[in-house]
């Protein structure tokens, strides 16, 4: 890992794009990295334009609000077309498949997966596009052990759920995988 | 052993409260210190403690402080809108001298302002909120395990100064979460009010013993009978008119904050020793400071922070050793210039002062106060 890395969640509200970003500071805490998570929205929580953010470093993090993410997944075209400018050449955006990505967009890796399809049709639940996305940006980055992010997922899902979000990780590591090849 | 977990900022004064004894909470939610109430609410029936969610927050104010009359170590957390509601209250608990501990988690702006973000905007009203002459102990935060064990010594003064302290937080501090090292229990030290074994009626229940700073009171409902009143009363607990009584109790109120100045104080230090160029800043600012005096340094710039943790009483007598060192001093806080003013104060013209500050709801970022910092530098340099 890079010895800072600045990723970026974005979507609508409700699809549960902060609690991935609390579950990639879960694992980065579990990893024994330094991390800092927040979030911003509206006060209209549901259905407004929702964004979180997780860094992750080898060292101490105090500024805690950054401009450009290394990272920045979307799940909506209004979150990506609000956070996509707040990326730099080197930045990797994973969408979601449906989303396309602005022209002047400064990132070069773009990954376009079927995370809120994928959590409808295979999985079940449209609710699970989270972890998925949490899967799928880890496999995609290489950041945590397989075993330490299933550990940040069991630890923030509702009980009961556990073999639905399991079944969305392993998901989430497949879509991952096959855009790697 | 040291445990490392995440925690969110609001969730940690939570535990920390806890940590500290905390078995009351009453409060009306409201952004960004919702969180507060809702790990309460979770947290306090699984360690046989109450949560209430009141009708607003003059019941909420009210309610804790009922609970601590009757011996519970009692908080409430509000953002401004409800801080401005708390304030005759909280002057009630001075006067009476009545333990609580009130967090107010700063959001942006006057009246409902904007709710999810950040701003310093009430650090004078903590001090003056509440009309009258009164003590009054402010704590800020700036690190998400500083709010753990700063919930922790915010309980313990209010129980050894018998008096309301404001957990002053932001938005920044509130809604972040990072790695938090809980320290181990037995390093902790925890201080419960001071009690008198005196049962039935009281007529001496303000009666403060000699070489003491505070009355002992007996929690209401275990023996003791006594009078409690927001108006100015003798040691029976009673209304008086009388001028010397009246001396006698605002003189002491005053005075156990002022005299017990050192055991109330905090401050963080950086890179003071040989700074030429300060930032004084508290609470979430401190994180971007702190990023701008690294960078700052790297370029041979003498610059250091000073960082209040209490900042009421502001910790001026740390600051005082400093000034004749100092070329400049820079207050950055995301209001309009409030500590400002009592830096300016103490800093009494020796040092030229100037300000960075915020008012939209954005936050100070460190380039910005680099910026300043190699402004400042310049000028001195002319």
């Amino acid at each position: 890992m890079n010895n800072r890395c600045v990723i970026r969640f974005t979507g609508s509200g409700g699809q549960g794009v902060i609690l991935t970003s609390v579950i990639m500071a879960e694992a980065a805490v579990l990893n024994g990295n330094k991390t800092v998570q927040s979030q911003s929205y509206g006060p209209e929580v549901r259905g407004g334009l929702c964004q979180a953010y997780t860094i992750i470093s080898n060292e101490e993090i105090w500024f805690s609000k950054p401009e450009k993410a290394d990272v920045l997944l979307a799940l909506t075209q209004a979150s990506l077309n609000k956070y996509y400018r707040d990326t730099v050449q080197t930045s990797v955006i994973i969408a979601d498949s449906g989303l396309s990505v602005p022209g002047d967009c400064p990132a070069s890796k773009l990954f376009r997966l079927p995370i809120l399809e994928t959590a409808e049709k295979v999985v079940g639940r449209l609710m699970t596009a989270n972890v998925i996305a949490a899967a799928a940006i880890n496999t995609l980055l290489d950041l945590f052990p397989d075993e330490i992010m299933r550990k940040a997922v069991k630890m923030h899902i509702p009980a009961g759920t556990e073999d639905l979000d399991m079944k969305a990780y392993e998901e989430g590591r497949r879509l991952a995988e096959k855009a790697k090849s | 052993m040291k445990k490392n977990v995440l925690m969110q900022g609001n969730e940690a004064c939570v535990e920390g409260a806890l940590k500290a004894g905390m078995r009351f909470f009453a409060g009306y939610p409201i952004t960004p210190s919702t969180e507060i109430a809702e790990t309460c609410a979770v947290r306090l029936p699984r360690e046989r403690g109450v949560f209430i969610q009141m009708e607003d927050e003059i019941a909420s104010i009210a309610a804790v402080i009922g609970a601590s009359v009757a011996g519970k170590k009692a908080m409430t957390a509000t953002s401004g809108p409800g801080f401005s509601l708390m304030q005759e209250n909280i002057g009630y608990a001075a006067l009476a001298e009545i333990p609580c501990v009130i967090v107010n988690v700063q959001r942006c702006g006057p009246s409902t302002g904007m709710p999810t973000s950040p701003s310093q905007g009430d650090y004078m009203q903590s001090r003056w909120g509440t009309h009258g002459d009164h003590p009054v102990i402010a704590v800020s935060p700036s690190t998400v395990s500083e709010v753990y064990t700063e919930a922790v010594r915010c309980f313990n003064l209010s129980e050894k100064y018998r008096t309301p302290i404001i957990f002053l937080m932001d938005e920044i501090v509130g809604h972040m979460r990072e790695g938090v090292e809980i320290p181990d229990a037995e390093t902790l030290e925890i201080i419960n009010r001071p009690y008198s074994d005196v049962k039935g009626i009281s007529k001496t229940c303000y009666h403060v013993d000699e070489g003491e700073w505070v009355p002992r009171m007996l929690p209401f409902g275990e023996g003791q009978r006594y009078n409690i009143t927001g108006l100015l009363h003798d040691e029976s607990g009673f209304p008086t008119n009388d001028h010397a009584a009246a001396k006698k109790l605002m003189e002491r109120l005053m005075s156990k904050i002022s005299s017990n100045y050192e055991d109330i104080v905090r401050v963080e230090e950086l890179l003071m020793n040989d700074a030429e160029i300060s930032v004084i800043c508290y609470g979430g600012t401190a994180r971007a400071v702190k990023e701008a005096i690294f960078e700052a340094r790297k370029y041979g710039v003498k610059a250091g922070m000073f960082r209040p943790i209490t900042v009421w009483p502001f910790p001026e007598k740390e600051l005082y050793p400093h000034l004749s060192r100092l070329k400049h001093i820079i207050v950055a806080e995301h209001n309009n210039g409030q500590m400002l003013l009592e830096v300016q104060r103490a800093a009494e013209r020796s040092v030229t002062v100037s300000f960075i500050g915020k008012i939209d709801g954005t936050l100070i970022r460190p380039e910005e106060i680099l910026q300043k910092i190699n402004e400042v530098q310049h000028d001195k340099n002319q």
